[in-house]
């Protein structure tokens, strides 16, 4: 029993490391805490849905949604959040202004497409493997097998390309990248475009996992992932990883131990329990100002 | 700037005339209007403003962006409405009861928040405020769970029940608002409401300066807690009915969206946020399903356009030393006079 509600766990887990990763990729650069990341997933998984819906098949579908939902991340930072930069505002301004984001972009879809629940397909409906008394669907396969890939990739492009290499000088000093000639705003966006596009991956799993969409289906998962990011240090790809596999599983585990009506309230008190005792997280570095 | 300037010195010039006629409007306003449902909608306006007060010491005179004050509003509410119900406490005790609550609570919130700043400060509210919920929702044989708790008793003073109705309901917030606009007026003049503003401006020098911070920022966050119970009490007993998703994650949101609209760090602000985001529903029905598109368009446009927002203006007339310091400058100056001749 409790084997099994660890393989349920890291399923989710690595659905919320997947969101975890948009909001280390956005903080690692711009020391911001992107509020309108749950929305944007969200958007992913309803557009998934959507586009899955009009019977192009399934993959191209999918890529419909990762683009449509990374143009959304670059238009945020391109409407709302690059003249804040510009007007070097405070950086409570942006906080909240990603807020406000977060507020349009959920109760816009609610308006276009209403508050109910809705069908996602099954995107790995290929049975369920038996091991003793443990079962683990293909779902749950398929979710770690995509995040793994997606994770691979994405540590790929931070760290062999040369688009990485922009984008971790600009982490480092704006200024000075901005001198050897790289266009921050272009690198700034492309961030964003990437945690989109990992936005409606994650989206579009986790819709698969539980088979229903809905839009405020980002909110929870929003603050969930974002306990994950900030366990396993706001900022780092691998600590976003393990950051949402511990979450997913002690998720899974309160749900059986407590009862399900706390399993939302866990990554709460994970997260409170990380910013008390190490606010850096497990792989973050020093840096956060404590006063 | 020199319309605000002729506007604030005739506002400075005929201060107590123009008291004594807002006085008069407010008294007079019940009996003008005689409209239940346009006194429904003041009183909730008057209960916005004061969580918009309530938020705005922590938000606009420390500095401390807090994303989870229908936590703070939750409490209050239930507290005092469990006293009356359960308990049955009259209603001021109750308020009080749910005050003290939500004070304790705002030490505890405090406490661990004192490491951290800025954005990480604000999500570990918006975690409380979720908290608070899911504690309302579960702990069923003390809050009802989902059910909430109903039938809400009227305040009653002097054995006479206030509702709406009677206007009692409308003069008791009134009262409630004016003694806490006062208390903020002259909490932000006295040397904690300057400690807290200090440190909005910059921890580290008012560290220098010698401000316990520690303790001046979890004073801060009690402060707003006890307003925000007290005006979440008021709410309870004007709506009748509490239930855990009376104070969702929306209401924390709309609460920072009157302190931002109205202008962080100004009083006269709130009432004008408050004023126009709760009338905003009520005209705009047409635009129901608009309406939290449009809190989100507010923020967002005004972090853009004014992020000190609409009132928030930097006064230009010459800075007021208190009459007290004026007082003894006077005698130290006359002293100093005296050795001289």
């Amino acid at each position: 029993m409790i084997t099994q509600q660890i393989f349920n766990g890291l399923a989710l887990g690595m659905g919320y490391a997947l969101i975890a990763v948009g909001y280390s990729l956005i903080f690692g650069i711009l020391r911001l805490v992107n509020f309108s990341h749950g929305s944007v997933y969200a958007f992913g998984a309803q557009m998934a849905m959507i586009f899955i819906g009009l019977r192009f098949g399934i993959i191209p579908g999918l890529i419909a949604s990762m683009l449509l939902t990374g143009v959304l991340g670059v238009t945020i930072d391109k409407l709302a959040l690059e003249p804040l930069r510009k007007k070097k505002s405070i950086p409570i301004a942006s906080l909240i202004t990603t807020i406000g984001i977060s507020n349009i972009v959920t109760n816009l879809l609610i308006v276009f497409f209403g508050s109910e629940k809705r069908a996602f397909p099954a995107l790995f409906d290929f049975g369920t493997l038996q091991f003793g008394s443990i079962v683990i669907s293909a779902t749950q396969i398929g979710m770690c097998a995509v995040s793994l890939v997606l994770m691979l990739v994405l540590v790929g492009i931070v760290f062999y390309t040369k688009i990485g290499l922009a984008m971790r000088a600009a982490q480092q000093n704006p200024v000075a990248a901005n001198l050897m000639g790289i266009n921050v705003n272009f690198v700034v966006s492309f961030t964003f475009f990437l945690s989109g596009i990992s936005a409606a991956i994650a989206g579009s799993l986790v819709g698969s996992y539980y088979q229903i969409v809905y839009p405020n289906m980002g909110f929870m998962a929003g603050l969930k992932a974002f306990a994950a990011a900030v366990l396993g240090g706001i900022g780092s790809l691998p600590g976003a990883i393990i950051g949402g596999l511990i979450v997913g599983v002690s998720e899974s585990m309160a749900a059986t131990v407590l009862g399900s009506t706390y399993r939302d309230s866990m990554a709460f008190i994970i997260l409170l329990i990380v910013l008390i005792v190490r606010p850096n997280g497990l792989f973050g570095k020093k840096g956060i100002t404590k006063v | 700037m020199t319309f605000l300037y002729k506007f604030e010195s005739f506002v400075s010039k005929y201060r107590k005339i123009l008291l004594l006629l807002m006085a008069a409007l407010i008294c007079l306003l019940p009996m003008g209007v005689n409209n239940q449902y346009f006194l429904t909608v003041i009183v909730k306006m008057a209960v916005y403003a004061m969580f918009g007060l309530g938020l705005n010491i922590l938000t606009g005179y420390t500095g401390l962006v807090s994303l989870g004050h229908a936590g703070f509003v939750a409490i209050g509410a239930y507290a005092s409405s469990l006293c009356a119900v359960k308990l049955g406490w009259g209603f001021f005790p109750s308020m009080l009861f749910g005050m003290v609550a939500a004070g304790l609570v705002g030490i505890l919130l405090g406490l661990p928040t004192l490491r951290l700043t800025g954005t990480y400060l604000s999500i570990v509210t918006l975690g409380f405020g979720e908290i608070i919920k899911m504690v309302a929702m579960n702990w069923i044989p003390v809050t009802n769970g989902t059910l909430g708790v109903k039938n809400i008793p009227k305040p009653t003073l002097f054995g006479m029940k206030l509702t709406i109705a009677n206007y009692g309901l409308y003069y008791l917030v009134v009262v409630a608002l004016v003694i806490c606009t006062i208390f903020c007026l002259v909490l932000v003049k006295s040397k904690t409401g300057r400690a807290f503003q200090a440190i909005k401006g910059d921890e580290l020098a008012s560290v220098m300066m010698g401000i316990n911070t520690t303790y001046y920022k979890i004073l801060a966050f009690v402060l707003s807690a006890c307003i925000c119970a007290a005006a979440g009490a008021l709410y309870a007993s004007l709506i009748g009915y509490v239930d855990p998703n009376t104070f969702n994650f929306d209401v924390s949101t709309l609460i920072l969206s009157i302190v931002i609209l109205g202008g962080m760090g100004t009083i006269r602000g709130m009432f004008l946020g408050a004023a126009i985001l709760i009338a905003l529903p009520e005209v705009s029905r047409f635009l129901m399903v608009y309406r939290f598109v449009l809190y989100g368009v507010i923020l967002v446009v005004m972090m853009r356009f004014r992020p000190q927002g609409i009132l928030g203006w930097k006064s230009q007339l010459p800075y007021q030393l208190s009459k007290l310091v004026m007082k003894r400058l006077k005698t130290a100056g006359t002293e100093e006079g005296g050795e001289n001749g």
